[in-house]
């Protein structure tokens, strides 16, 4: 059997979703199944919720960062309204891994935005509302290149009688005017402590964990109102401590797994960067990255402590964002962390050499 | 001898040495015969390794993992130990299959794939520009297929757990481009019963925010001196080294800084020129490229003209013929010439102009321009 390669053995899959939810992450075992699950995000909840009811939906057009609850959402809602047998023939969902260039907007967007609405049986017109038209899920629309959002307007405005559409993206910037204008737009804001704390205490219950108080706080915190992350955390730290006896999930662990740096390592950065002496900067920053923090993270978090900090004027503090803008801007383009990072801390240096 | 660090130092990243010598079953680097290969044998950093192992027990609803840490570190090595505790030795039977793409340009593309019967690696720099239509096609039809033969010969190993699910290991995932990124993002969620993704990364900053939100984040430390000279005693006794004063090994252990795939390739380099015998005075073998490079620093502070400039463009497009990249190049110098600096404001210079030129290095795409602005800038700066 080992010469066979990867390739080899394979069957074709007929319902990837039915099978038992044990073998997913819980990221996946706890995706709100209803709207109803779906934790903070009131004000698109209650306006989806009357549609239920209503059977009238707006084209909709769903923004915010990742983890919020957007895929989520709209996969619930169209749920409710239609049941699973029905779904097949009313949704369509394409998302960035599909090919969405011109052509497909054209061809395949086009021709199921046309169709007549299918009939529903008459057990699913009785368990769910059925309304009469279809919807079109464009998840992840950020990656749609321009040329094939605008070829998407006349398809929307042309086959509204039959045909909704929810476009999803994190950077509502993304989407070509014309195309924002036509639909309701909904903003899923980062989950706040108090609203992600019901959702991850309830996931906690359904896995039995056994946690010391302030732990769950502690992982929203870290996870900065991004609720998959939270959970992706919750289950990580309960795998570790999982053989301990107890299986007490402590700050410590979470500390081990968030990725963010210790305070001690920070405050030691900038405590070197405050003499201004460059050999000692300089063998800082390459043991920061010889123990693999990521320099996103370090910009990131020295930029919350010096804009926070009362101990700066407001000239250095504006200098020091500045720096600190650049860098990141550089390191998102892909540049070198240990350059960017040593460039960072060594001009922040020069703002005390300047005596700032 | 030294040429061993041009084909396994950058030609033949961590990727290829590890599936050559896996197929021809020839072990001929110390690196690759000695690579841990279970979560037991994993030296440095426990930390980590217990992360590993307790994730290992009930590997059923593994999240998926983007491992981030600095070259060298034994990102790789974790991953596959990783995977060896989940689905048995079986993992190490490697083949290549030859996979056939077609852009929508109708252009044919082929590309190697590595793979187990347990999972499989893609490499984005083999695919250029193409890789979001092999993200597409490739991970869409393992995605869409379901492994039969979960209780295979390793069902004793594991337990006896049926694992459904396949990885696919992404290596250099950071330098994967952004549409290729955002086309993982459903197929890591929609297919997660059946695939699991292991990304391995350098850089988290090239990482779109939802990939990250999507994964575990494994931070990988590199060995430290002390951790980097160990391994070497380890290795050495074992090859019959005799190292007559083991400073010898913390010089090499210092000097490559914590990568230790470094660390060993210069090991066996100095050992084999040495008749297996280390003394402290034992000269430090240094790959020549590197030696190239730190030359070129020093021509570039001492003789700042327009003939100098021109020698060096000479040994950037040597240097860039032989496949070092641009970026390891500009890097390199970059710290070449912090370290030969004394002035102030000139270490301060000099690494804000790498800063800037590494930036226009990625987004451009002609590196010889930025690195030749690089060193002309330096040189203006020095001379004040
Ligand atoms: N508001 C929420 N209520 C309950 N669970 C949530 C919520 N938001 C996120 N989650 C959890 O996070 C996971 C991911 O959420 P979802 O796929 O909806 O994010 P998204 O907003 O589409 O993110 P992205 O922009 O990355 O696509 C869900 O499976 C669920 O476990
Ligand atoms: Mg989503």
């Amino acid at each position: 059997m080992s010469s066979e390669g990867f390739f080899a053995k394979r069957q074709k899959l007929s319902q990837p979703e039915n099978h038992g939810d044990d073998s997913k992450p819980w990221v996946e075992k706890y995706r709100p199944k209803k709207l109803e699950d779906v934790t903070a995000q009131d004000h698109a909840v209650n306006v989806l919720k009357k549609t239920l009811q209503s059977a009238n939906l707006p084209h909709m057009l769903f923004y915010g960062p990742p983890g919020t609850g957007k895929t989520s959402t709209i996969l619930a809602l169209t749920k409710e309204l239609y049941g699973p047998a029905l779904m097949k023939s009313r949704v369509l969902e394409l998302n960035a891994s599909d090919e969405r260039g011109i052509a497909i907007v054209r061809d395949k967007i086009k021709s199921f935005a046309r169709l007549t609405v299918s009939k529903p049986s008459q057990n699913d017109r009785e368990k769910y509302p059925c309304p009469p038209y279809k919807i079109i899920i464009l998840d992840e629309a950020d990656s749609m290149t321009a040329d094939a959002q605008s070829a998407l307007r006349r398809t929307m405005e042309n086959y509204s009688n039959v045909t909704r559409f929810c476009l999803i993206c994190n950077y509502v910037t993304r989407i070509i005017d014309p195309l924002a204008s036509r639909c309701s737009k909904f903003r899923f804001k980062p989950l706040d402590s108090s609203n992600a704390l019901s959702r991850v205490q309830y996931v906690a219950k359904e896995e039995r964990l056994q946690y010391d108080e302030h732990v769950l706080e502690k992982i929203l915190d870290v996870s900065q109102g991004d609720l998959r992350r939270a959970i992706m955390l919750l289950q990580s730290t309960s795998k570790i401590v999982k053989h301990l006896d107890p299986p007490q999930i402590t700050a410590l662990t979470v500390d081990e797994l968030a990725g963010t740096v210790p305070t001690e390592l920070l405050n030691e950065l900038v405590a070197k960067i405050a003499t201004a002496n460059l050999e000692t900067i300089k063998i800082n920053v390459r043991e920061m990255i010889k123990s693999g923090w990521s320099g996103a993270s370090v910009v990131n978090q020295l930029h919350h402590y010096y804009i926070n900090s009362d101990q700066y004027s407001t000239a250095f503090k504006n200098k020091a964002s500045w720096l600190i803008f650049d860098a990141d801007s550089k390191l998102t383009n892909g540049s070198n962390e240990h350059i960017q990072l040593l460039n960072l801390a060594m001009k922040l240096a020069d703002l005390y050499r300047k005596g700032l | 001898m030294t040429s061993i660090f041009y084909k396994d130092e950058v030609l033949l990243r961590e990727f290829n040495t590890n599936w050559k010598a896996q197929l021809t079953g020839k072990m001929s680097l110390w690196v690759d015969k000695y690579r841990p290969k279970s979560l037991d044998a994993l030296t440095h950093t426990p930390r980590l390794t217990h992360l590993l192992k307790s994730l290992s027990v009930e590997p059923r609803d593994l999240p998926h993992l983007l491992f981030y840490g600095p070259n060298g570190a034994g990102k790789k090595t974790r991953c596959m130990a990783l995977l060896q505790s989940i689905f048995g030795s079986g993992v190490y039977k490697l083949k290549i299959d030859v996979r056939q793409f077609t852009t929508p340009s109708n252009r044919k593309l082929e590309l190697n794939v590595v793979s187990s019967p347990y999972h499989l690696e893609i490499t984005p720099s083999d695919m250029g520009n193409n890789d979001r239509i092999v993200i597409q096609e490739l991970l869409k039809e393992v995605a869409q297929m379901e492994q039969v033969d979960f209780q295979t010969a390793s069902g004793a190993e594991t337990g006896g757990l049926a694992h459904r699910y396949k990885c696919v290991i992404i290596n250099e995932a950071d330098s994967l481009t952004r549409d290729a990124q955002a086309a993982l993002r459903r197929t890591m969620e929609k297919y997660s019963r059946n695939i699991r993704f292991i990304m391995l990364c350098e850089s988290m900053s090239s990482m779109i925010a939802p990939i990250k939100s999507r994964c575990l984040l494994v931070r990988t430390p590199a060995p430290t001196t002390q951790e980097t000279a160990d391994a070497l005693v380890k290795v050495g006794g074992q090859e019959k080294v005799t190292v007559e004063d083991e400073a010898i090994l913390n010089t090499i252990a210092e000097s490559c800084d914590g990568n230790l795939r470094k660390a060993l390739l210069t090991f066996e380099s100095m050992a084999l020129n040495n008749e297996m015998c280390l003394k402290s005075s034992t000269a430090l073998i240094r790959a020549d490229w590197v030696v190239v490079i730190l030359k070129m620093a020093n021509r570039i502070l001492k003789d700042r003209s327009v003939s100098s400039l021109v020698e060096c463009r000479a040994t950037l497009y040597d240097l860039l013929a032989h496949c070092i990249p641009a970026k390891v190049i500009i890097q390199e110098l970059a710290f070449a010439l912090l370290d030969a600096i004394h002035n102030d404001n000139h270490k301060i210079a000099v690494v804000q102009w790498a800063s800037v030129f590494d930036e226009r290095l990625r987004l451009g795409n002609k590196p010889i321009y930025h690195l030749e602005g690089f060193i002309a800038r330096v040189m203006c700066e020095v001379d004040g």
